[in-house]
């Protein structure tokens, strides 16, 4: 047995392949964070009134929570207290003027999507997804804007944006995640500096999957981006997110917010592959991916769909949400989440269902190698008037070795008698026993691994977008390389 | 040569020493029975042959085909054509039946230099060996072995074989928890997979099996030694007396 545990060590310790640093002119401010680093950055950003007095009222709240030491502490992770103050709250790639297509994006950058193997030429872009890139935390390019604009899609930049629609800016930020929400939250709703925007209109189905793509580079920064995504009346759209970051010895923050809202027989689906670096063997290092992401089914028969990956990042603080707010409106969780060598994952959503006979699904499969924390934390809550309302979960744990620890915490708060909830869950170890049946077939142990551990994550993977499932399955096996040998 | 040669095998799991000394010689065409008592070390021979790395050879050898069998890895020692049919075969959720045979199937393929098998060759194959062990079409997209009963778990063993075609067949157990019928059909497809080029060994339990898949060699294991072997009637023997007889003949030895 004791072979069988070093071989999935072996297997776990394969490398970050995506820890290159990239040397290009930055535009920083300096550590520290006060009402004028606020207007700073809002004013870097040129940004109207109205953008900069709600961050200015979010800073004020913030300092607030900040003064009572108000950071969570419930959920199952442990971390050194974070200096906020040493924090640098914007760094962006120096650009001498504004800039009007690809071919004027510094070739640094580029090459550095290139090596992620995202390209962001259009000519390239075969598979038709559009790309939004974001490079530490400024959008660097948007790619089949003309495209998306025929079918009277935006997709852009968050600062563009607000720039150039503001009143739709102005009507929906902050009306999922208020930005008195939580500390993270906050935060970010004070010193966000880019993310992705979509709107799509009445009737329109977005004709092209939508992609932004996050990079951390810089140091002793924190990435705060904001993402806000709206469906209107029928309309739907399928967005995806990657993300990666440089190995670097020391924890880099990211607090990011997302915002969906879905009008009447809209839908959302929203899939993220998330790989920041997740610190060394040792557990040195890595990013602290805390971050809040929330849904508005506000329309009657309208949908959001969740599908994540976590494979990367030191500390996971995640849930994924849906207010099933529209009668029969459909909330749906998907979730993958690993944790190799010293990771914490502390991940799962909350259902709050509002409107009658809404729906949700909430599928979560937990994987822990090495020293890996792993915690489900789900809650499904029927309010009052949610007559007629469903929820079905199913939460499962795989343990890889004997070091590593899996944890579920369900919440379940029911109001309304007529409701439906089921829950399942499970916990296994990948099996000495089945790595050999796999063997005793001619399969090596680590095809035998990766088969398992993609049969464990079957019904979270056919959610995601076929090219994203193939990158997911490959993301998993190299993440894991090293735990089973 | 014979294809499989066992020299004064001795194997210890978790520290205890289970095989004390077993020499078997199975040649090519013939079919072994290994039978003994609950506990006398067959299905550890089993595993041994199979390769299980918690099994630990304290001396002895093992020469399967020209090859030094101990050498080898797992999953080379099955691509080289050894094949175990599990006495509890496992469940690997969220992963079909036809697509782990065929990987299975490719992985020895490539192991031999030889082309490998696409999804649209392969499908008719696996449909042939499941109709021969007369398991329903719906069993290619279930997940290995998940939700199957007893007897169903058995008989995708013996597809599994019929796919791989090994050169030798280490059925542990077959019988076990196979209902009258079950064993009809597991039989049938075990028997026409035996020809010139194959051998298989049989460890189980009961003689019923033997009825059914008729042995050329029966061969008595008690106490991780073989104390006697003979032909099929040594079977009819055992099943007549028990085990108890050939207890003495090992005390006698000794």
């Amino acid at each position: 047995m004791s072979s069988t545990v070093n071989q999935i060590n072996d297997l776990t310790q394969q490398e970050y392949k995506w820890g290159f640093v990239t040397s290009i002119d930055e535009d920083r401010l300096p550590p520290g964070l006060n009402e004028d680093v606020v207007r700073a950055i809002s004013l870097k950003k040129g940004e109207p009134e109205f953008m900069m007095e709600w961050r200015l009222k979010a800073y004020r709240y913030w300092a607030t929570l900040e003064r009572k030491h108000a950071e969570p502490t419930w959920a199952n992770v442990k971390y050194p207290p974070i200096d906020y103050q040493a924090l640098s709250y914007y760094s962006a790639p120096k650009q001498k003027k504004e800039l009007k297509s690809l071919d004027e994006v510094d070739p640094e950058i580029l090459d550095t999507y290139a090596k992620l193997g995202i390209p962001l030429h259009e000519q390239k872009l075969l598979a038709g997804v559009a790309v939004d890139a974001v490079f530490d935390s400024v959008s660097v390019a948007t790619t089949f804007k003309a495209k998306l604009a025929e079918a009277g899609v935006i997709f852009c930049s968050f600062s563009e944006a607000v720039k150039n629609h503001p009143e739709l800016v102005k009507k929906y930020l902050g009306s999922v995640v208020p930005y008195t929400d939580n500390f993270f939250a906050t935060l970010n709703a004070a010193v966000f500096s880019d993310g992705s925007f979509v709107y799509v209109p009445k009737g329109v189905r977005c004709p092209m999957e939508l992609s932004t793509y996050f990079r951390i580079n810089a140091q002793n920064t924190g990435q705060f981006e904001r993402t806000l995504i709206i469906a209107d009346e029928g309309a739907s759209v399928s967005y995806l997110e990657g993300c990666t970051a440089p190995i670097r010895d020391e924890n880099q923050l990211h607090a990011a917010v997302v915002e969906l809202i879905t009008h009447d027989n809209a839908t959302i689906k929203y899939s993220t592959v998330q790989n920041w670096y997740p610190g060394d063997k040792e557990g040195k290092g890595g990013i602290y991916n805390f971050v809040t992401k929330r849904g508005k089914a506000l329309g009657k028969n309208s949908k959001i769909s969740w599908t994540q990956v976590e494979t990367g990042s030191a500390i996971t603080w995640k849930y994924p949400s849906c207010i099933l707010q529209g009668d029969n409106s459909v909330g749906e969780f998907y979730s993958v989440a690993l944790t190799n060598n010293y990771q914490q994952a502390d991940t799962g959503t909350k259902m709050i269902h509002i409107g009658k006979n809404t729906k949700s699904t909430v599928v979560s499969k937990g994987i822990s190698a090495g020293h890996g924390q792993n915690t489900y934390r789900g809650m499904i809550k029927i309010l009052k008037g949610a007559t007629g309302a469903r929820n079905y979960t199913q939460c499962d744990s795989l343990l890889i070795g004997d070091k590593c620890g899996a944890h579920t915490f369900p919440y379940i708060e029911v109001k309304n008698a007529s409701a439906r909830m089921e829950h399942e869950a499970s916990t296994s170890k990948i099996g000495e026993d089945q790595i050999f049946y796999l063997q005793q077939r001619g399969i090596t142990k680590e095809e035998a691994v990766s088969m398992i551990i993609n049969g464990f994550c079957k019904a979270v993977f056919k959610e995601l977008p076929m090219e994203f499932a193939v990158e997911a399955q490959k993301l998993l096996s190299i993440s894991l390389e090293g735990s089973v040998g | 040569m014979s294809l499989l040669e066992i020299k004064n095998l001795h194997a210890s799991v978790n520290g205890n020493e289970i095989l004390k000394g077993i020499d078997l010689t199975v040649n090519a065409g013939e079919v072994h029975s290994i039978m003994g008592p609950n506990g006398s070390g067959k299905s550890t021979l089993a595993q041994v042959l199979a390769r299980r790395e918690s099994y630990i050879v304290t001396a002895g050898s093992i020469t399967f085909d020209g090859k030094d069998l101990l050498e080898m890895k797992t999953e080379d020692a099955a691509c080289e054509g050894l094949f175990m049919a599990f006495q509890y075969p496992v469940e690997i959720p969220g992963i079909s039946n036809a697509y782990f045979l065929r990987a299975a199937l490719n992985a020895v393929l490539k192991y031999r230099g030889q082309d490998e098998m696409d999804a649209i060759d392969f499908l008719p194959l696996l449909k042939e060996k499941m109709r021969m062990l007369e398991m329903d079409e719906r069993f290619l997209n279930r997940p290995v072995n998940e939700g199957f009963s007893g007897g169903e778990k058995k008989r995708n063993e013996i597809v599994q074989m019929a796919v791989l075609e090994p050169k030798l067949a280490v059925l542990d157990e077959t019988d076990s928890g196979l209902d009258i019928d079950a064993l009809k059909i597991v039989a049938k497809g075990v028997n026409a997979m035996r020809n010139k080029n194959r051998a298989m060994v049989l460890v189980t339990h009961y003689q019923r099996l033997l009825d059914y898949i008729v042995p050329d060699f029966v061969h008595v294991l008690v106490n991780g030694r073989i104390v006697k072997s003979g032909g099929p009637e040594l079977a009819l023997e055992l099943e007549e007396k028990g085990y108890s007889w050939t207890e003495p003949e090992l005390a006698g030895k000794r």
